[in-house]
């Protein structure tokens, strides 16, 4: 990969990763540590914190902001303990940064965001912004999302990305300058604008289908998911209420009280884990959210060759009929129905200069509309060739992703029945002793 | 469910008779000698828990005798009468529909004229027989029958969840009765079992019936009206046990109800995303397969949490349940034995009053209005004397004879609380067992199936040459 200018970075100090982090890590991405920036650079995001301040129309807001500490990889390995580079950045510049990169990189599928606002929520969660569990989550959806950008082999070599992690102040400004707005405006018009589009490249087409396909099943899977998360809360919650009873029941008996009591404690505590288990739950949610929300990306870089596809057949249509208005004036036949031929017939031929003129003039247009053909193919067929490029690579990472998730759900299920066999186990014997 | 309809009066000896498998061989020879005292171990056909009672068979020697042994695993059954409630039959006449149940009992005791007996019975039977132990034995607690009529989820008399639910209660009901030292030498419960349907209907129609316990239930009203004075202490803690336990029970009731609500409808959840799985599989290609093997796992679960529903629905629930019932058992109880008390405390009142009156008498001198009469002051004295004297006496044997039905009544219910007690710890110790371990096997089906998922997946990776991170 194309390495420029990232300068080594001096650090002293440390930050492990702790336990939970490293296993977030694993879970949420198998990140290609081989590639790129990663090679050199360890990147997480370590916390979230809370600030008010006034925004652009000079109101009170709180807002959170996440820490990126970065640290080069051979510092640990050296025997020094660097304290890690960090700087403080807030949700919408990492917004802005996705969306730079959205525009510079239309062939790539740009990894996604976690979701903005809580969406397919089950009643414990709240879709509260501000509540501690969406920030953790979403702290570690941010880390995700870095990590999936810096082992990208073509993104991890953005400068303006690299900036994101290193430069604390003026990268808001550094983004701008690249004038990627007015594109990013253009571009949203042209992926919202309806056009038909004669020869798509089929593989494109069927990635956006394909696109649209998972976007609706991730949608229905976790629709269900949060209803079902919701029921075996309940089962588990009620059961919290035999611990109670049992508990005031062993208070009448005699012989049954000791029996009652202790298996009412491991009532408790079945009821108990219920919230471990909707934890480690949320967590696969999560994982089938970011490929919800690829699937919108792959569908934006098959829309784009869409557009490009579209604007090379215009050109061509284009310079198809300036070369036949050539053919017409030249040889003065009317091939093709036309409202100047039209107009020419009623009022009368027109001079031999005015005919010249024409003719030059037909000419300069059908030189510049073949090279804009010409252009505008190289276009397509570059940008075919890189979209199709990542779209491969991107498939190979969501087969590989989605397995395991899968796996580690079966694992989640696994350890879910294991402790349910323990608990009625234990509750089994003291419902023997009664 | 249902077998091909059988005569109503199966007599003895016809071996047609089936046998419930597990006590078959279990029947042991028994001396026909009625004074004998029997160790016999009582074993409930469905739910496996046991118990021990020595029982007199004579009626005579009756509560004093009672001694309740430990449960003792690996002894050899000598329970000396089966009883088994099955094959409900709805029976359709001008007048009415109704379900008939088969009863049939096996037993080698002596009083009974054979040793096999079918016959069909119907709920209001059931009801009748209940009743007369009621009346025969205020003081002894009677094993709940189930309800008449369920009406709440709309529960159809004849719906087939529910004939299958009070045949398991009325099959329990009459094992109870069938374990009670007293209640199964009863002749009502003799002719219950072996009596043919005309048979029973003039019985029944001979002993004292609706309108008696009517009276029973208005006395009893007006007794609860009049209190009791010096009510035992051990009763009073009876009464208090039983108010702690009816709540208790009922919450218990409710709980397990709601929990099985629960499921159901996370169950209804389940059943919606395997689908879903095997729909993204179909636009899939390497994650095809663990899609669709998701999907599978999801199913198996489903089936799973199925049948653990079902089970709670049938086992522990109506055990539950039952000892709700229990409870309006014990309350009636407790208030009969008070009303016995009451009646024993009114009656030695009136003595007493009595008694004051003769005392009186012999010191007062009514002579205005005797005079009138022509009477001699001592003729009337003497008869006076002489009429309460007699009251005195009738009401003195009166009295003794209350105090003893009331020490009887007493003792009786204070060993049947102690069996009760026993009976009680027995059911719900086992039912709770049985729930916990069939709640270890859901698990364990479960983790199989996501053991199997698993094991699938790793085996293709290392088929794909892929390197697993798990």
């Amino acid at each position: 990969m194309a390495d420029s200018g990232s300068e080594e970075i001096a650090v002293i100090g440390n930050t492990d990763l702790t336990p939970s982090e490293s296993e977030n890590n694993l879970k949420n991405t198998m990140v290609e540590k081989g590639t790129s920036l990663l090679k050199k650079m360890e990147i997480s995001v370590a916390e979230a914190e809370k600030r008010t301040g006034k925004n652009a129309v000079n109101m009170q807001e709180t807002y959170t902001v996440y820490l990126i500490e970065t640290r080069p990889v051979d510092a640990a390995s050296e025997g020094t303990n660097p304290v890690p580079d960090s700087l403080w950045r807030r949700y919408s510049e990492f917004e802005l940064l996705r969306n730079y990169l959205l525009v510079a990189y239309p062939f790539v599928v740009v990894p996604p965001l976690p979701e903005k606002r809580a969406e397919f929520v089950w009643h414990k969660l709240t879709a509260d912004n501000m509540d501690p569990d969406f920030v953790e989550r979403r702290r570690v959806g941010l880390e995700n999302f870095l990590l999936r950008v810096a082992s990208h082999p073509v993104l991890s070599t953005d400068k303006i990305f690299y900036s994101f992690l290193t430069e604390e102040n003026g990268w808001k400004e550094t983004v701008f300058e690249t004038g990627f707005q007015a594109k990013a405006d253009s571009r949203l018009k042209a992926l919202n604008a309806t056009f038909r589009v004669k020869n798509p490249d089929k593989r494109f087409a069927e990635m956006k289908h394909y696109g649209d396909e998972l976007q609706s099943v991730i949608s229905q899977l976790l629709r269900v998911r949060a209803r079902a998360a919701d029921r075996l809360y309940g089962v588990y919650k009620v059961h919290g209420n035999y611990g109670r009873v049992f508990s005031e029941w062993s208070a009448i008996e005699k012989e049954m009280g000791d029996g009652l009591q202790s298996a009412g404690h491991h009532m408790d505590a079945y009821a108990a884990s219920v919230d471990d288990i909707l934890e480690e739950e949320e967590h696969y949610a999560d994982q089938l959210k970011e490929y919800l929300f690829y699937a919108d990306a792959v569908r934006a870089v098959c829309r784009k060759h869409e557009l490009t596809q579209f604007e090379l057949e215009m050109a061509a249509q284009d310079l198809i009929s300036k070369k036949q208005q050539r053919e017409e004036l030249a040889t003065g036949t009317v091939r093709t129905f036309s409202l100047k031929g039209m107009t020419s017939k009623l009022f009368g031929q027109e001079t031999p200069e005015q005919r010249e003129a024409k003719l030059k003039m037909l000419e300069t247009q059908i030189e510049e509309g073949e090279e804009l053909v010409k252009e505008r193919k190289t276009e397509c067929d570059e940008y075919v060739k890189s979209a199709w490029v990542d779209i491969e690579r991107f498939k190979e990472q969501k087969d590989h992703d989605l397995r395991e998730a899968l796996i580690s759900y079966a694992i989640m299920q696994i350890s879910m029945c294991k402790k349910g066999i323990q608990v009625w186990n234990n509750a089994k014997e003291c419902f023997s002793k009664m | 469910m249902s077998d091909p309809v059988v005569d109503n009066a199966v007599p003895s000896g016809n071996s047609s008779v089936a046998i419930p498998t597990d006590i078959s061989g279990q029947i042991l020879d028994l001396d026909e000698d009625d004074d004998l005292e029997v160790f016999s171990k009582g074993t409930t056909l469905t739910e496996g828990s046991s118990f021990n009672a020595s029982m007199q068979t004579s009626p005579a020697s009756l509560i004093n005798q009672y001694k309740f042994e430990e449960e003792e695993e690996g002894d050899a059954d000598t329970k000396d009468i089966f009883v088994t409630v099955d094959n409900p039959e709805s029976i359709v006449t001008a007048i009415e529909t109704f379900v008939t149940y088969r009863v049939m009992t096996k037993t080698t005791r002596s009083e009974f004229d054979a040793s096999e007996f079918e016959v069909r019975r119907r709920y209001q039977d059931f009801l009748w027989l209940k009743g007369r132990l009621e009346e025969a034995h205020p003081t002894l607690i009677v094993h709940p029958l189930p309800e008449k009529f369920v009406m709440k989820g709309m529960v159809e008399r004849f719906n087939e969840d529910f004939i299958e639910t009070r045949r398991k209660a009325l099959h329990r009901f009459l094992n109870r009765i069938a374990e009670h030292p007293i209640f199964s030498s009863t002749d009502d419960f003799k002719i219950f079992l072996t009596a043919e349907s005309g048979e029973l209907t003039s019985h029944k129609k001979q002993g004292p019936g609706f309108l008696s316990r009517m009276g029973e239930t208005v006395k009893a009203v007006a007794a609860s009206v009049r209190g009791v004075r010096n009510r035992p202490e051990e009763f009073t803690d009876m009464q208090e046990y039983v108010e702690a336990f009816t709540q208790k029970i009922g919450s218990l009731d409710k709980v397990s109800q709601r929990i099985v609500r629960e499921k159901k409808e996370h169950l209804e959840e389940l059943k919606e995303s395997g689908p879903i799985y095997t729909l993204w599989s179909q636009s899939e290609e390497e994650l095809a397969e663990p899609l669709k093997r998701m999907a599978g796992c999801l199913d198996s679960c489903c089936k799973e949490t199925e049948e653990q529903v079902k089970e709670l629905n049938d086992h522990l629930i109506p055990v539950l349940h039952e000892y709700v019932l229990c409870t309006e058992t014990l309350k009636a109880v407790l208030r009969r034995r008070d009303n016995i008390q009451a009646d024993f405390e009114a009656k030695t009142e009136a003595l007493a009053m009595k008694k004051a009156d003769r005392d009186a008498e012999s010191k007062v001198l009514s002579l205005a209005w005797d005079s009138l009469v022509g009477r001699s002051p001592e003729e009337v004295k003497q008869q006076k004397q002489q009429k309460l004297k007699g009251e005195i006496k009738e009401m003195r044997v009166e009295l003794d004879k209350m105090e003893d039905r009331m020490e009887w009544a007493n003792n009786a219910l204070k060993s049947d609380w102690t069996r009760w007690q026993k009976v009680m710890r027995t059911d719900l110790r086992s039912a709770f067992v049985d729930t916990a371990e069939r709640n270890v096997n859901y698990y364990e089906k479960c983790l199989a199936v996501w053991e199997s998922f698993l094991h699938s997946q790793r085996t293709e990776a290392e088929g794909n040459g892929k390197v697993d991170s798990s």
